[in-house]
C-alpha cells in the first residue's frame, strides 16, 4: 500500500517540485487563492470578518455532506442517496415532534432509521455486490418515496415549539462563530481522526486503492465497506438537522434538487479522485471554500442566476482541464478505470 | 286560534286554512317538482374531474384538492389526482394520457407557460373543459382561477416602499425560479411600482429557486453588505422562511420590512406573521380558489357548454395578512380542518 496522499505518479515527480506538486488539490487551492485575492482587492465588502463568517456559514451544510461523501469516495464508492439521508430522518424528527412525541424519542427513531438505511446500502454494495452508483440511486429513491408516502404530511415539515432545544445546532453564535461553521469544524475533525488514526480508516484507503489486494492481505473489506455507508448516512442525517435548525423547517423536496451534484463537485474539485484511495478532509475543506467564495462573491456582485451557473461550470471545467494536463491518464487508471 | 278566526272573520279564515295547508308539507296532497335539479344531478353524476398539480404534498395543492373534492363528491363526481411530483415531463405525460381517457374536466396547475399550452388546446378541442389554477399557461382555456401575480408584486413592493420612507431606500428582491411564470409576473409588478419610485435602490435581485436555504444564504450575504437595508420583497412565504431566518439572525427583525405572498395556510402564513418573521404576507386564500373552481365545474357540467367556447378568468381577491388581522378568524385556513371537513 502506498502513502495515502500521493498523486497518480508520485514517485516520478517528488524530487522535481516539493513546494508545489500540481495535484488537483493544489490546483484548486491555487485557484481558490487567486479568486480570493482578486475579490479581496476589487470587490468592496468581500474581505470583512462578517462576510467571511457568512461565506463559511452558507456552505457549512454542503461541507458536512462533502465529508460524508468523502469517506465513501475514498473507499472507491459513491453515495447518491446522501441527500435522502439528509432529508428524510431529520424530517421525521420534525414531523414526530409536531405530532406530539418527545424530542429524544424522535431523535432516537431517526437515528435508528439512518443506521438501518446505512446498513442496507452497505449490505447491497459489500455483500450483494451491486455497484454503489446503482445501489444508492435506488435506495435513495426508496427512502425519499417512503418519506413522502408514509412519514410526512407535507413536503415542507414545519418547525414546532417542541424542537426549540435543537435550535442551537443551526442558529446563533458560540464565541463569535456561527454555529453551523462550528458543526462543520467538529465533523471535519471527527472524520479526520477516523481516517487518520483508526485502523479502519487505513483499511478504507487500502480498499479504495486496490480492493482485491486489500482483501488478499487479510483486511475485512466487506464490513469496512458497510461501515462507510453507515457513516455517510449518519453524517448526512446530522447535516440535515443542522439545515433544519438553520432555516426553521425541513424542505424535504430538497431531494429533487441538484444538491447531490454540488456535493460531488465539492469532493471531486477538492481533489478526492473518484478512483478512490486518495485525499482527505483537507480536500473537502478546500473544495467547499472554493464553492463558498464563488457563491458569495457572485451574490455580492448580484450576478444573475444563469450567469452564476455559467461561471460555476467554467471554473469546474478549468479545474478538470488543468488536472488532466498535469495528471494525464496513465496505466493505473487504464487498468482499474474510474467512475 | 284557527277556530277563533273562523268564527270571527270567516272570509279570512278560508284563506288562512289554505295558506296553512300549502305551508305544511305533512298535510300537502302534492309537492311541486323543481324542474331543474334532476337535470343538474344527472349532468354531474359519474363525471370525472382529473387534477394535475405540479406536485401534491404541499399546502396549496392539497388544499385545492380537498376543497374541490368536498364540493363535488356528494354529486357523484369523481376527482382523480395525477401527481407529477415536480417533474414537468411526468406532468406533460399525465395530460397526454388524459387526452385519451377523456375526463369531463381537467384542472391544471402549470409548471411554466409553455409546456402544457398545446396539450391544453387539444384537450379543449376534444371537448374536455380545462380549468387552470394559479399558474396559467400561454393558452387561455375556458376558466382560469388564480392570483393576479402582478398585483401581488405591486402590493408587496408598495408596502416595502412605504416602510422605507425616511430610511435608506435600499431594498432587496428574492425571486422564485426563473422559469416559473408566477415569479416573472410578480417581478413585473415589482418593476411597475419601482418605476414610480426612482429614489428606491435595488441592491440585490436574485432567484432562490423557491428554496428556503438558498433564500437564507442570499439574504445573509446581502444583509452583511447592506445592513441598512429597509425592506425585502420575497416571492413565496414557503421560501421566505429562510429570508426571515436570516433577518432574525442578523438582529434586524422589525428594522427590515419583509413582504411576501402565499396560500394563507395558518402555519406558513398567520403564525409566521404573528412571530414577526413577515411584516406582510399577501394571501391568495386557497379555500376561496377551491370554491371558485368547484362552482365553475358545476356550472360547466350542468350547462353542457362547448369546451373553449368562451374563455375567462376569476382572479382571486387577495387577503393582506399583517399583525393587525393575523389573529382574526377567517384570515388564514387550516389544511387539517379542510381535509377533515364533514
Amino acid at each position: 500500500m502506498r502513502d495515502r496522499n500521493d498523486g497518480p505518479s508520485y514517485g516520478r515527480r517528488v524530487t522535481a517540485a516539493v513546494w508545489f506538486r500540481p495535484s488537483q488539490q493544489n490546483i484548486v487551492f491555487a485557484l481558490f487563492a487567486v479568486l480570493f485575492v482578486l475579490f479581496s482587492l476589487f470587490l468592496h465588502g468581500f474581505l470583512t470578518t462578517d462576510n467571511m463568517l457568512t461565506l463559511l456559514q452558507n456552505v457549512a451544510v454542503l461541507g458536512i455532506l462533502g465529508l460524508g461523501m468523502a469517506v465513501v469516495v475514498i473507499g472507491r464508492g459513491i453515495d447518491i442517496s446522501l441527500v435522502a439521508s439528509l432529508a428524510v430522518p431529520p424530517g421525521l424528527v420534525l414531523q414526530m415532534v409536531q405530532n406530539g412525541h418527545s424530542l429524544p424519542y424522535a431523535l432516537l427513531t431517526a437515528f435508528a432509521l439512518s443506521l438501518a438505511f446505512g446498513l442496507v446500502n452497505g449490505w447491497l454494495i459489500a455483500y450483494a455486490e451491486v455497484p454503489s452508483l446503482f445501489a444508492t440511486l435506488a435506495t435513495g429513491l426508496f427512502l425519499a418515496g417512503l418519506g413522502q408516502v408514509a412519514l410526512f404530511k407535507l413536503d415542507v415539515v414545519q418547525w414546532s415549539p417542541g424542537m426549540n432545544a435543537l435550535t442551537v445546532i443551526g442558529q446563533g453564535t458560540i464565541a463569535g462563530l456561527p454555529v453551523p461553521i462550528l458543526m462543520f469544524g467538529l465533523t471535519a475533525i471527527a472524520v479526520m481522526l477516523f481516517l487518520r488514526l483508526t485502523r479502519i480508516g487505513t483499511y478504507i484507503y487500502a480498499i479504495g486503492d486496490n480492493p482485491n489486494a486489500a482483501r488478499i492481505t487479510g483486511i475485512p473489506t466487506r464490513p469496512a465497506i458497510v461501515l462507510q455507508y453507515v457513516l455517510a448516512a449518519l453524517v448526512g442525517a446530522f447535516a440535515g438537522l443542522v439545515l433544519a435548525a438553520s432555516v426553521n423547517s425541513m424542505p424535504t423536496r430538497i431531494y429533487n434538487s441538484t444538491l447531490i451534484y454540488d456535493v460531488i463537485l465539492v469532493v471531486v474539485l477538492g481533489g478526492i479522485g473518484l478512483s478512490g484511495g486518495r485525499g482527505g478532509v483537507l480536500n473537502v475543506v478546500i473544495g467547499t471554500l472554493l464553492i463558498g467564495t464563488m457563491l458569495n462573491a457572485m451574490t455580492i456582485m448580484d450576478v444573475s442566476y444563469s450567469g452564476q451557473n455559467l461561471i460555476k461550470g467554467l471554473v469546474l471545467l478549468v479545474a478538470i482541464l488543468a488536472d488532466s494536463f498535469v495528471n494525464p491518464r496513465n496505466e493505473e487508471t487504464a487498468q482499474q478505470g474510474d467512475i | 286560534m284557527a277556530g277563533l278566526m273562523r268564527w270571527t272573520i270567516p272570509v279570512f279564515a278560508g284563506f288562512g286554512m289554505l295558506a296553512l295547508m300549502a305551508a305544511t308539507p305533512a298535510r300537502a296532497q302534492q309537492g311541486l317538482d323543481e324542474p331543474f335539479q334532476a337535470q343538474f344531478n344527472k349532468a354531474l353524476e359519474g363525471k370525472v374531474v382529473a387534477y394535475v398539480p405540479v406536485a401534491m404534498n404541499f399546502d396549496l395543492t392539497e388544499g385545492w384538492y380537498a376543497g374541490v373534492k368536498h364540493e363535488l363528491a356528494p354529486y357523484g363526481v369523481k376527482v382523480e389526482v395525477r401527481d407529477p411530483n415536480w417533474s414537468t415531463n411526468a406532468g406533460a405525460q399525465a395530460v397526454t394520457t388524459l387526452l385519451s381517457e377523456k375526463p369531463a374536466v381537467i384542472i391544471v396547475h402549470n409548471p411554466d407557460v409553455q409546456t402544457y399550452a398545446k396539450l391544453l388546446q387539444r384537450a379543449e378541442k376534444e371537448g374536455i373543459y380545462i380549468i387552470q389554477i394559479n399558474m396559467g399557461s400561454a393558452y387561455r382555456s375556458t376558466v382560469f382561477v388564480g392570483a393576479n401575480w402582478t398585483e401581488i408584486g405591486e402590493r408587496d413592493t408598495t408596502a416595502v416602499v412605504d416602510a422605507c420612507k425616511g430610511k435608506s431606500n435600499k431594498i432587496a428582491i428574492i425571486q422564485g425560479a426563473l422559469s416559473a411564470a408566477a415569479s416573472a409576473y410578480t417581478l413585473k409588478g415589482v418593476e411597475n411600482v419601482l418605476a414610480k419610485h426612482p429614489e428606491i435602490q435595488v441592491v440585490s435581485s436574485q432567484a432562490a429557486d423557491w428554496d428556503a436555504a438558498k433564500a437564507k444564504a442570499i439574504t445573509q450575504t446581502v444583509l452583511k453588505q447592506h445592513p441598512d437595508i429597509c425592506g425585502i420583497v420575497g416571492f413565496w412565504d414557503g421560501m421566505d422562511i429562510g429570508t426571515a431566518a436570516a433577518v432574525k439572525e442578523g438582529g434586524l427583525t422589525g428594522k427590515v420590512f419583509v413582504a411576501t405572498s402565499g396560500g394563507g395556510e395558518t402555519r406558513g402564513a398567520c403564525d409566521q406573521v404573528k412571530a414577526g418573521a413577515f411584516d406582510l404576507d399577501v394571501s391568495y386564500d386557497v379555500p376561496t380558489q377551491a370554491a371558485d373552481m368547484a362552482a365553475m365545474i358545476k356550472w360547466l357540467l350542468a350547462s353542457g357548454m362547448k369546451a373553449g367556447e368562451t374563455k375567462s378568468s376569476i382572479y382571486t381577491t387577495l387577503i393582506p395578512i399583517t399583525k393587525a388581522n393575523a389573529d382574526a378568524p377567517g384570515t388564514c385556513w387550516s389544511l387539517a380542518a379542510m381535509q377533515n371537513k364533514p
